[in-house]
């Protein structure tokens, strides 16, 4: 079993009119098995309304199946007793850093996680320490967070789930409120906390570029995985994507249309680099 | 009829130890029908710049005209202004509070004083411009998805009839297909009736794909203001003050260091799928 299982999870919610009675039920996630290596890089993708950010929230016990199971590293997420560690292993970081951060100062902030879980004072400066290095920002350790931008903000967020020492990171649209660099930022992190220190990350985004060194690629589409693979064969299926209101990269969707001009160029085109590299050799062969 | 910024400086908590200038000598003139892309990192005076083009903020040095008239002096009506340079801030959905569509996006002509008939009329017609069913305009805002709420958000200022859209990052947050699809309503938007829109965006590709004009703001002050192929020439430039260039103009740019004689300066993807074709010579 991997650290993340989930086995025909099924989520339903009861809609309401004003008066309290019941309009319908809606099924946001509609029979979904997964299974997530130790270690593994996952996207998530999907239009608004198709189901991740729901799927994602079972992860770490926020949301409890309505039938099926959840298991994190072999806890079933509806056992009570275990909810505490199931939080500390799964840890959450979701799109705005000005709702996630509470400390007046960085250090403080990132420190909040382990000293709510009785770790002793020491070790929580240790883990501190260590969680700002990670994300690159312990030289903004005594910074007010307010005079941080979103990118750093959003780096101290994940450096605050860091320190308590998950196997396994859920970022629900990280980036959606950044600039550019902001976003350049946080998934170099994110990229560094997997390849370094081999934590597993479960990565929701709408920015398809973000997603080209996942392994694994999951599409959801009306509660259900509608695709899934690695980016490469996910983002060599791009009339299939934009029929689920995705998109490819820039590099990708510029391949593909040049492909349909007669171009002869392999599927799924994933960065610059082998655009160049393939484009020249068509160019040089004359 | 215009937007003109005079040596506009903006210094927040000026007479503190903390004071910051948020805006530096900032002259921009801003004609009718113009889609401009308004384009910074976190923090360059965007939003700071956004509010001063309605009036929200006062400027601490400089003059804004509108349509010739100092927005600032005594006797000019604000609230006519506020009317005429609608702004749509960030996750404008937030904002939604009535208990069905159409009753939302009439509160902001209904504010003018307006009679009601006329009232329902520019709510009628603002629900049109952004692309919203019949079926959807008696529901709870609340009951609808995330990109039709962010419509019926840009209506209720819509609704207004301004000259002036002024939209901060309308796409954050939207599935790729509904990023398209607010933008290409923008655009047809911008098309029919000659408005003038500025889009505060982060998105380098969407930029360069809808406006014929961008205005990049660093620390305060602008650094470039021209057409979209200039601005992305600079994009080591771009980059050092936390921005980019869109993905395809760094093909080009690879694909000339690797002895493709193509021109460098495409910003979308159709401009370079072109490009390619022609230097490969299958056109």
């Amino acid at each position: 079993m991997g650290i993340i299982k989930t086995d025909k999870l099924v989520f339903e919610y009861i809609r309401r009119d004003e008066e309290g009675n019941v309009e319908g039920i809606t099924r946001a996630v509609d029979e979904v098995d997964l299974d997530i290596a130790q270690g593994d890089f996952v996207a998530i993708l999907g239009h608004n309304g198709s189901g991740k950010s729901t799927l994602a929230k079972h992860i770490n016990a926020i949301l409890y199946p309505t039938e099926g199971t959840v298991w994190v590293d072999g806890m079933d997420t509806q056992d009570e007793k275990q909810l505490w560690d199931i939080r500390q292993e799964a840890g959450m970081v979701f799109q705005n850093p000005d709702n996630q951060i509470i400390g007046q100062v960085v250090e403080e902030d990132v420190g909040f996680g382990p000293e709510n879980m009785g770790v002793p004072t020491e070790e929580i400066w240790q883990r501190v320490e260590e969680s700002l290095k990670a994300v690159g920002m312990y030289e903004f350790r005594k910074y007010s967070p307010n005079k941080l931008s979103g990118g750093q903000k959003q780096r101290v967020s994940i450096a605050g789930v860091i320190a308590m020492h998950p196997k396994c990171i859920i970022l629900d649209e990280p980036t959606a409120m950044l600039d550019p660099n902001g976003r350049r930022e946080v998934i170099r992190a994110v990229r560094a906390l997997n390849d370094v220190e081999g934590i597993t990350i479960v990565l929701i985004t709408h920015y398809m570029e973000e997603i080209i060194h996942a392994d694994k690629v999951f599409v959801m589409d009306q509660g259900r995985i509608a695709m899934q693979g690695t980016p490469r064969e996910i983002f060599s299926q791009v009339e299939k994507l934009k029929g689920l209101r995705l998109d490819v990269p820039q590099v990708t969707l510029l391949a593909y249309e040049l492909q349909k001009s007669g171009v002869a160029l392999p599927d799924g085109i994933l960065t610059v680099e082998e655009l160049v590299k393939e484009l020249s050799a068509v160019y040089h062969r004359g | 009829m215009s937007i003109i910024l005079d040596h506009v400086d903006y210094v927040y908590g000026g007479d503190t130890a903390l004071a910051v200038h948020a805006l530096r000598d900032v002259n921009l003139v801003i004609p009718d029908g113009q889609f401009i892309g308004l384009i910074g990192h976190t923090g360059s005076g965007k939003s700071t710049l956004v509010q001063h083009l309605n009036g929200l903020l006062k400027p601490t040095g400089g003059n804004i005209y509108f349509n010739g008239e100092d927005i600032h002096a005594q006797d000019y009506d604000k609230k006519k202004l506020r009317s005429k340079v609608g702004l749509v801030f960030q996750y404008p959905e937030h904002q939604l509070f009535e208990t069905d569509v159409f009753s939302d996006v009439c509160f902001g002509p209904k504010n003018l004083g307006l009679p009601r008939q006329e009232v329902e009329l520019c709510a009628y017609a603002a629900l049109k411009q952004v692309g919203l069913e019949d079926e959807y305009f008696y529901q709870s805002p609340f009951d609808l998805s995330g990109g039709q709420k962010r419509r019926v958000a840009i209506a209720g200022v819509l609704a207004m009839k301004p000259d002036v859209l002024i939209l901060d990052e309308p796409t954050a947050g939207l599935d790729p297909r509904g990023r398209d699809e607010i933008l290409d309503q923008i655009a047809r938007l911008k098309e029919e009736t000659g408005i003038t829109v500025i889009l505060v965006s982060h998105s380098m590709e969407d930029v360069a794909k809808y406006v014929e004009r961008i205005i990049v703001m660093n620390r305060g002050s602008v650094l470039y203001d021209d057409t979209p192929v200039e601005v992305f020439k600079h994009y080591k430039k771009l980059e050092e003050v936390g921005l980019a260039a869109p993905q395809v103009t760094y093909i080009m740019q690879a694909l000339y260091r690797n002895g493709m004689p193509v021109r460098t300066d495409a910003t979308t993807i159709e401009e370079a799928r072109r490009e390619i074709l022609r230097v490969l010579g299958r056109q």
